[in-house]
């Protein structure tokens, strides 16, 4: 996974901590930085897809290792 | 402009409060502009002294650890067990409570409505209700559902 600027461990959390935690930590980022989101939450896979394309913050990697999956989520435009 | 999503919260039960509180919070985080508007039982979701409870009676669906029939669940401490049980699995699965939900929804700026006629009904009180609420009748929720994307009644 690519660089990050910060990381946000969301690991035994589920539905809909992963997203709300996700929203906030956004929430206090600049445009072009990059959040890494650790889960567990199996829903969260198809939900922080979902969340950053409504929001308009791009997925850029996502991947599973054993029980737990990584989010590079970059901040958009406001 | 932002998406809006309206939602009837009915019931005031521990099973029944999740949905609104879960789906507005996210909704919210996904940068909808949401309102709740409480009525009849879905009142108690807005008390101060939030305590909702979870019962198997009449709710054959409700999984139960060893099968208990009806006329056991009336016992009293029946509905206080399956609610601390609840309570336990939802804290060991990681799922947020009810309290924290609603203060994430109260923090991302969804409008929790208190339906006028069914506080009086009760006779609540202002002061047995949270903070920041509004109140408003089917019409005030009527306006806001008319442009809403999404509508939902639990």
């Amino acid at each position: 996974m690519a660089d990050f600027d910060i990381e946000l461990d969301a690991s035994g959390l589920n539905c809909p901590l992963p997203v709300l935690k996700a929203r906030k930590e956004l929430n206090g980022m600049k445009t072009g930085q990059k959040l890494r989101l650790i889960a567990t939450d199996t829903g969260a896979d198809k939900d922080i897809a979902a969340f950053a394309k409504m929001t308009s913050n791009p997925l850029l990697d996502f991947y599973i290792d054993g029980e737990k999956r990584y989010f590079l989520i970059e901040k958009g435009a406001n | 402009m932002a998406k809006k999503f309206a939602i009837i919260a009915s019931k005031g039960t521990l099973d029944g409060g999740y949905p609104p509180f879960i789906l507005a919070s996210t909704a919210a985080a996904l940068g909808y502009e949401v309102k709740i508007f409480f009525t009849f039982y879905g009142l108690q979701l807005l008390r101060k002294d939030l305590n909702p409870k979870v019962s198997p009676l009449g709710n054959p669906a409700m999984p139960m650890p060893i099968p208990v029939p009806s006329i056991i669940q009336v016992i009293p401490g029946l509905e206080w067990f399956a609610t601390w049980m609840m309570k336990r699995k939802l804290k060991q699965k990681g799922v947020a409570s009810i309290e924290e939900l609603r203060e994430i929804c109260i923090d991302s700026g969804v409008e929790l409505i208190a339906c006028q006629m069914t506080v009086d009904l009760f006779d609540f009180k202002q002061t047995d209700f949270i903070d920041g609420i509004t109140s408003g009748g089917a019409a005030t929720f009527l306006e806001f559902s008319s442009e809403a994307d999404t509508t939902l009644y639990i």
